[in-house]
């Protein structure tokens, strides 16, 4: 294997990130007692893949340590060991320092070893103590001996290993191999390990012909002559060795001789699986349908493989990729996962794309004004594609939820076990999609709130029984579509917010004047202010507010909107308002001297007509607009942008009211123009971040706008303007 | 045989060529003219007006749409403290790629007086860029080279660029 694995490396590494969730996943769904054995093999399927992929890139000390994990899973799944919550416990704690290992093998860090040697004892001592509890630390010193001396034993292990090497010209015959696989598969459970040595020199190799042998363990109760039975059409076409399965001389030993020494074999024997149907299913005269038969032939196989030990790295690896549709590769990664459905659907409609195109190619040579309806038809169906395309093309960057969802349950179980409450999780919505960089950004809010509402939202199984509300608090994660937006939504049913206290908080800190008068939802809503997060006062009270203010300006800079219901005694709601896509954002477009700019519609209030006697001037240099009851700031736009108009009189123009970060302004305008969805284009591409400017759009004239970031065009004017509040504003 | 050698002849002069020789692209800016590496050359455009950027500095004169790329535009006379010119019809953008020691890669575009001529330069032709004597800051030049009694000052791009655009300017107006 002298080729360049490195390419493989990353895909490795995303894979080994999906089977740790898909490990985590099955283990929190694994009821104690009951063994449900499907459960029990996906769990087994995914750490299997790990191991053998490691073991590809040589990271011994990653497959050996899921090793042990997995002999454990295997005696669970075959019924010798019952499912203990010490063991889910152990088994989870173990998939946490997996993760560790793998990811400080990404980073090429060290691995702690120390961490790994306690967890791979703690595990060894369980595999050695049937129905012991394994949390204490182990005592023995030589962990090794009780794993080899604590075979995975199958109920009726018995069976044969048959060595099978055709001969090269078995394939002339229309012999297949692998329908000789599926017949003994029959008979009980088979395991396959392929021999390549016999394969010669690339300038050697006869398509034709057969290189390959086989060894095969097969699990059953059938007689040898059974088994002889199956190879009986290919009779002096082969040579078969039967002997007697021996489970103990089965465990580790019985393989290597195949594929050479013990370190190479697992590596070899990974290949394997590939090669060995790719061959097959080529070499055989057979059609393509054949061939995929052959691939098929693969998960099953695994399913059923009851030696981890022996055969193991041979199994998983070609399953584990085809069956995981999609799901979220880790943290920063550069790729994607898109399903084929969507990738045909594109291809589908770039082949639309391209006969319109043709259809209107055709009047470029000759036109005449006879042609005029059908070239209006053929545009009006561009313009159909090209809409169909962008959304077709947007839906590649969405991803389920569920891959920020998925974490969740583990939280939720590690917290309420530690907070001692009792707390039961309804997950819905989770196949929701939205983007990518949206889902990246929101996972660490949302692990956030949810700590919120486990740690101070619900109350102790205690408190709630006295005030009439069942021991088991809920506490739901919704996902759902509304009108161009994700909604999401954390819902506990603790012990909501006491708005007193919030009131008296926020007055004793400056955040609000003490005489302002708030609504039962503004003052619910301060505990996102800044300045409001000082955990200890507020923990006393319901405990939101650590940090509120961070979530909410992660959930500002994604272009949502964060705000919470709360009702006390009963429990609270927060929701969070996302765009579908960072790519496209609803716009409003107003005219400032020759220039077109685009507000984001999410910040605007309103558009009015001014009446220049509601303007007032402050300190002589600040014009404030009294809108209602409130004076606000108003900003020109054209002074601020230094731009020429000959709108400068307060009559003459529009005032479009904005709102970032509870600070409202008016933005004078010359005009409005109109609504339209921009695709926002990034100016730090090529150029730099600039002042107030969020990005670019490209208008349907072909010139450039420029998108305003209006929290940022507010907190530049209030620097340069010193700093006003709402208060000073008041007082004017 | 004598056509064989000539071939012969031709394919050693191009492995000359390719020796240590680059092609450059000459503009002119204010009677003087310029070179930079022809494979920081994207494409050569007219000028047909740009959206002005708020808060930046006097040489960024916007951005332009090109196919669906927004690039800034920095006006060349600027940056190099010339005259402001007024522009005319021979007044183009030069859509240059570059990299800088950040290793970023930019697309921008430079309004130049007008594009001259593409020569092969040898390595060794490239003269060190006096301490003095041109207006240009001397961190932009990478050498100077004569052809025809011509002098032509080899500009550094991909660091001018990622000077000019990149890096944040201390002093924006206002």
């Amino acid at each position: 294997m002298s080729m360049d694995m490195s390419e493989f490396l990353e895909v490795f590494f995303e894979e080994c990130e999906e089977g740790l969730d898909v490990m985590e996943t099955g283990l929190l769904n694994l009821g104690t007692g009951e063994v449900d054995v499907e459960e029990i093999n996906t769990i087994f399927r995914a750490a299997h893949s790990i191991k053998g992929g490691s073991a590809t890139f040589d990271m011994l000390e990653i497959a050996g340590f899921t090793h042990v994990m997995e002999t454990l899973l295997d005696q669970m799944r075959s019924h010798e060991r019952v499912v203990t919550t010490a063991a889910v416990d152990l088994l989870l704690e173990s998939v946490d320092c997996l993760r560790e290992m793998i990811d400080a093998t990404r980073d090429e860090e060290d691995i702690d070893e120390k961490r790994v040697n306690n967890l791979k004892q703690r595990l060894e001592v369980m595999l050695a103590n049937k129905d012991a509890d394994a949390s204490e630390a182990p005592e023995t010193d030589n962990p090794a001996d009780n794993v080899a001396s604590n075979p995975a034993k199958e109920p009726g292990g018995e069976g044969w290993v048959i060595d099978f090497y055709p001969h090269p010209d078995i394939l002339k015959n229309g012999n297949e191999p692998y329908r000789l696989f599926e017949e003994l598969r029959q008979l009980g459970k088979l395991n396959v390990v392929c021999n390549l040595n016999k394969i010669p020199d690339y300038k050697n190799f006869n398509p034709e012909e057969n290189y390959l042998g086989w060894r095969m363990e097969l699990v059953t109760t059938v007689n040898e002559d059974r088994v002889r039975e199956v190879f009986a059409w290919i009779d002096g076409e082969c040579e078969i060795d039967i002997k007697r399965l021996d489970t103990k001389s089965n465990e580790s030993g019985s393989v290597a001789p195949l594929s050479g020494d013990g370190e190479a074999m697992s590596a070899t024997a990974v290949e394997t699986t590939t090669e060995t149907t790719d061959t097959v299913s080529e070499a055989a005269s057979s059609s393509g349908s054949e061939a995929e038969g052959a691939n098929e032939q693969n998960p099953p196989a695994a399913e059923s493989a009851p030696k981890p030990a022996a055969v193991t790295p041979s199994k998983t690896s070609a399953p584990a990729k085809t069956s995981k549709a999609k799901k979220k590769p880790s943290g920063e990664s550069g790729s994607i996962r898109v399903s084929i459905e969507k990738i045909d659907s594109l291809i589908n409609l770039v082949g639309e794309l391209i006969i319109t195109q043709s259809m209107l190619s055709q009047f470029t040579d000759e036109f005449d004004m006879s042609q005029i309806e059908s070239l209006r038809d053929g545009l009006g169906q561009l313009t159909r594609n090209s809409r169909e395309l962008q959304e077709t093309a947007m839906q590649i960057r969405m991803l389920p939820i569920s891959s920020s969802f998925n974490r969740f349950p583990r939280l939720v179980r590690d917290m309420s076990s530690k907070l001692g409450k009792k707390v039961e999780l309804i997950i819905s919505g989770e196949g929701t999609e939205l983007d990518k960089t949206v889902l990246e950004k929101i996972a660490d809010p949302l692990v956030h709130l949810v700590r919120n509402s486990l740690d101070h939202g619900l109350e102790m199984p205690d408190k709630r029984r006295e005030s009439g509300k069942p021991e088991t608090g809920t506490i739901e994660l919704r996902a759902f579509h509304e009108g161009g937006n994700i909604v999401i939504e954390v819902v506990d049913d603790g012990a909501g917010i006491n708005k007193q206290r919030v009131y008296q908080k926020a007055v004793e800190s400056g955040v609000i004047a003490p005489d302002e008068k708030l609504t039962d939802e503004e003052i619910n809503n301060l505990i996102f202010e800044p300045g409001f997060s000082t955990a200890e006062v507020v923990s006393d009270i319901s405990g939101r507010g650590v940090g509120m203010d961070v979530v909410r300006r992660n959930i500002n800079e994604l272009g949502g909107q964060i705000y919470i219901i709360s009702e006390e005694g009963k429990g609270s709601t927060i929701s969070i308002r996302l765009p579908l896509t960072l790519a496209i954002i609803d716009g409003q477009l107003v005219k400032v001297g020759t220039e077109t700019y685009v507000i984001p519609m999410l910040s605007i209030d309103e558009s009015l007509q001014i009446n220049p006697r509601q303007i007032k001037r402050y300190k002589g240099k600040i014009d404030l607009y009294k809108l209602r009851d409130e004076y606000i700031p108003v900003l020109r736009l054209h002074k601020i942008f230094g731009l020429q108009t000959d709108v400068t009189r307060f009559e003459d123009g529009l005032l479009v009211v904005v709102e970032a970060e509870r600070k409202r302004v008016g933005l004078f305008v010359d005009e409005l123009l109109g609504q339209q969805q921009v695709v926002i284009k990034s100016l730090e591409k090529n150029f730099r971040k600039v002042d107030a400017l969020s990005g670019a759009t490209i208008l349907g004239d072909g010139t450039v706008a420029l998108i305003m970031d209006v929290a940022s065009l507010i907190r530049q004017h209030l620097l340069s303007q010193g700093k006003i509040n709402n208060s000073s504003l008041e007082a004017a | 045989m004598h056509n064989t050698s000539q071939a012969e002849n031709v394919a050693e002069k191009n492995i000359h060529i390719n020796q240590g020789t680059d092609q450059y692209l000459t503009f002119m800016l204010a009677g003087e003219e310029y070179g930079l590496n022809i494979l920081n050359v994207q494409e050569i455009k007219g000028w047909e007006g740009a959206t002005p950027i708020p808060n930046t500095p006097e040489h960024v004169l916007g951005v332009i749409n090109l196919r669906g790329t927004v690039v800034p535009i920095i006006d060349l006379r600027n940056c190099f403290g010339l005259e402001k010119a007024d522009f005319g019809t021979t007044t183009v953008i030069i859509v240059v790629k570059t990299r800088g020691e950040d290793n970023y890669e930019r697309v921008v575009g430079m309004v130049v007086d007008a594009v001259s001529e593409v020569y092969n330069l040898n390595e060794s032709a490239i003269e060190n860029t006096p301490s003095m004597g041109t207006v240009v800051s001397t961190e932009y030049i990478k050498g100077l080279a004569t052809i025809d009694d011509k002098m032509i000052i080899l500009l550094n791009i991909n660091h001018m660029i990622e000077v000019e655009v990149g890096k944040e300017i201390a002093q924006l107006p206002n």
